[in-house]
């Protein structure tokens, strides 16, 4: 796609003041996103995944506790590019719910209890484009059929703990979807859902990405899913992005050390190896964000590391396909086998 | 619901039963008596003493006296007050408005203060103003509500002469809904002053736990206004505890009342309350006494009505 990216942040960090000192949760991340693409962003809990959306969406407690850096330039709807970092919070307001809007992983505690769920989600509409309260409302119907919640124009005056997780969730993404964002974030959208619910919301992305060139940031650590819907993947770990590319050389070729591990550790049916291929996790923690290793973050859990990887960071370098590596030895692990 | 409230009922009747045994029996552990005013009086002899005790029933043994009265308050009859042989109901009666109008106006202004302060010490926390707040909270809390009337009184009442130092109303004056008012203020005020300082804390700690709910980011990740999402979203919730609050807080707020009128010559029940305890006027005292028990059930009963009403996560059952 040569058309201008939708979304291209450079360099964003997210650093906590904590009385331990700075916590950098995110860490140098960069990455474009064009209009109907979808980029997987995944990671195990607290590689910094949700708190680099929640930066893009300016949902980050205010500096002096949490400090950004670096640069997210927005394509709005009208042409003009924003920078999401640095743009008033008025600005901000008017583009956050409107065409960049965000799906969060907790849906039993996301909806407010005290309103009906067909306010909640015609709030927004209401705020953004000005609809009449009927007219959010039956729009907010619409949506709830969309995401498949049966009896939808009942269900309006349902209030949330009417509804089940999964019931909620599909609200949330509703709620989200209400403004036809042109980016969606959807933090772990999927979790709480069973697999045939899951399967129904993944397609509505799909739907909507395909009428509205919506673009989609997918944050999540179930990597059936990735390898479902994504266009392009993105490992992070403590904080730093450790391999980037295009989602078929990433996921069957994966360079990055971490990115073979997170692909091991996810059991298969295959009826040859059935009950005798080891599930291979990978051994020891995520690093403590106050006490970075000095080099590579990951080398203290990795098989091939070697005296210089412990040293000093190893920088993110393309390593053909498209993509990016962060280790210094993904030539030499190209070459043996996974 | 009608489950509910039969079983409220009930509930209320046995309490009103214990209350009324406790009340009863504390009442004459306390030593003295009705007659040991009399007892005084020169030339009155024994015999004559004990024929008056005779009269009142005073010298039939305890369990009997609390039944003599059970039955007759069940039968619609509060007794005659000892002092001045009135009718128990019509006495309290008499005196209720004015204790309920002072409690009403120190609920009003300690809701509306109290919230306001603790919304603020919550979005602002740990800014001066919610320093101050909390230091002028423990303040209210520690001074005691008879003490600060007397120190109002004497800079707004002998000093200043703004303010009435007590009464309801100017004595002989032609009345009027503003001399009323005037005669409000410094009673209401510091009856007022403790559960400004109870509300404050309990919303400021409320509203602290509501806006770092998840459906608080929610609010704002629709790009609603920062007002929008306090007020619409933040504040109903924050407030549902409150709701339990006023409940509980209805007997402290009686109990302040009772010291207020007293400091102030408010004539309400409280000073009904103190000058009967004087006289050991038991039947006065103990129809004070459950009517200050009804009161405080009613209140509890209102705020579990209410909540249900603003939280449609409850159900009454």
């Amino acid at each position: 796609m040569a058309q201008e990216p939708l979304l291209e942040v450079s360099h964003l960090s997210v650093t906590f003041a904590t009385e331990n000192g700075p916590l950098p949760a995110v860490r140098d991340v960069s990455f474009r996103l064009s209009a109907g693409e979808t980029l997987a962003l995944v990671g195990e809990s607290g590689s910094g995944k949700s708190v680099a959306s929640l930066a893009l969406m300016r949902l980050v407690p205010p500096a002096p506790r949490v400090s950004l850096g670096g640069s997210a330039h927005f394509c709005a709807a009208d042409g003009s590019r924003h920078d999401l970092l640095a743009l008033a919070p008025d600005a901000m307001r008017r583009l956050r719910g409107n065409e960049i809007s965000m799906i969060f992983q907790e849906p039993m505690t996301s909806l407010n209890p005290v309103h009906r769920i067909g306010e909640q989600i015609a709030e927004a509409i209401i705020f953004h484009q000005g609809a009449s309260h009927r007219a959010a409302l039956a729009r907010a119907g619409e949506l709830l059929e969309k995401v498949g919640i049966p009896d939808a124009h009942r269900r309006l005056s349902a209030f949330p703990h009417h509804l089940s997780g999964g019931m909620r969730q599909r609200v949330m993404i509703a709620m989200a979807l209400a403004c036809t964002p042109r980016v969606l974030i959807a933090d772990e959208p999927t979790t709480a859902l069973d697999v045939t619910v899951q399967a129904q919301i993944l397609e509505l992305l799909k739907e909507l990405q395909h009428a509205n060139g919506m673009a989609v940031v997918f944050i999540t650590h179930n990597l059936g899913v990735v390898a479902e819907i994504a266009d392009r993947v993105m490992v992070m770990y403590a904080g730093l992005i450790v391999e980037e590319g295009a989602m078929v050389p990433v996921m069957t070729r994966p360079r990055m050390p971490y990115t073979r591990g997170l692909l091991h550790s996810v059991p298969r049916i295959d009826p040859e190896t059935l009950g005798s291929a080891p599930l291979t996790a990978i051994p020891g923690t995520v690093p403590d964000p106050l006490h970075l290793p000095p080099g590579c973050a990951f080398a203290p859990r990795c098989a091939h590391a070697e005296p210089a990887c412990a040293a000093a960071p190893p920088p993110l370098e393309p390593a053909g396909e498209g993509r990016l590596v962060r280790c210094r030895r993904w030539r030499a692990l190209a070459e043996a086998p996974a | 619901m009608a489950n509910f409230l039969l079983g409220r009922l009930v509930q209320s009747l046995v309490l009103l039963f214990i209350v009324s045994v406790i009340g009863f029996a504390v009442l004459h552990l306390a030593p003295g008596g009705p007659l040991a005013q009399f007892a005084l009086t020169p030339g009155i002899s024994h015999a004559e003493l004990a024929r008056m005790a005779h009269q009142m029933g005073l010298d039939q043994p305890l369990p009997v006296q609390y039944w003599a009265w059970l039955r007759r308050l069940l039968g619609g009859d509060w007794g005659h007050s000892y002092r001045d042989n009135q009718p128990v109901l019509a006495v309290i009666l008499g005196r209720l408005p004015a204790t309920l109008e002072l409690m009403a106006t120190a609920i009003v202004i300690a809701v509306l203060t109290g919230v306001w302060i603790g919304v603020m010490g919550a979005i602002r926390r740990y800014s001066i103003f919610d320093m101050l707040a909390t230091i002028g909270a423990m303040i209210a809390l520690s001074i005691p509500t008879f003490w600060f009337g007397l120190i109002v009184i004497y800079i707004f009442s002998v000093n200043l002469g703004w303010l009435p130092p007590g009464n309801r109303s100017t004595i002989g004056g032609g009345g009027g809904i503003l001399d009323y008012l005037h005669h409000l203020i410094a009673p209401a005020i510091v009856l007022a002053l403790v559960e400004v300082a109870v509300w404050s804390r309990y919303m400021r700690a409320s509203m602290l736990d509501v806006i770092n709910q998840d459906f608080i980011r929610t609010a704002h990740a629709k790009g609603l206004p920062a007002r929008t999402v306090l007020w619409h979203h933040a504040m109903r919730n924050a407030l549902l505890p409150m709701i339990a609050l006023a409940g509980v807080e209805m007997p402290t707020l009686l109990g302040g009342a009772l010291v207020t009128e007293t400091v102030f010559t408010w004539p309400g029940m409280g000073r009904l309350l103190l000058d009967s305890l004087g006289y050991r006027d038991y039947p006065v005292v103990m129809g004070i006494l459950m009517v200050s028990a009804l009161l405080a059930l009613l209140g509890n009963l209102a705020a579990d009505l209410l909540a249900a009403v603003a939280d449609p996560r409850i159900r009454l059952r």
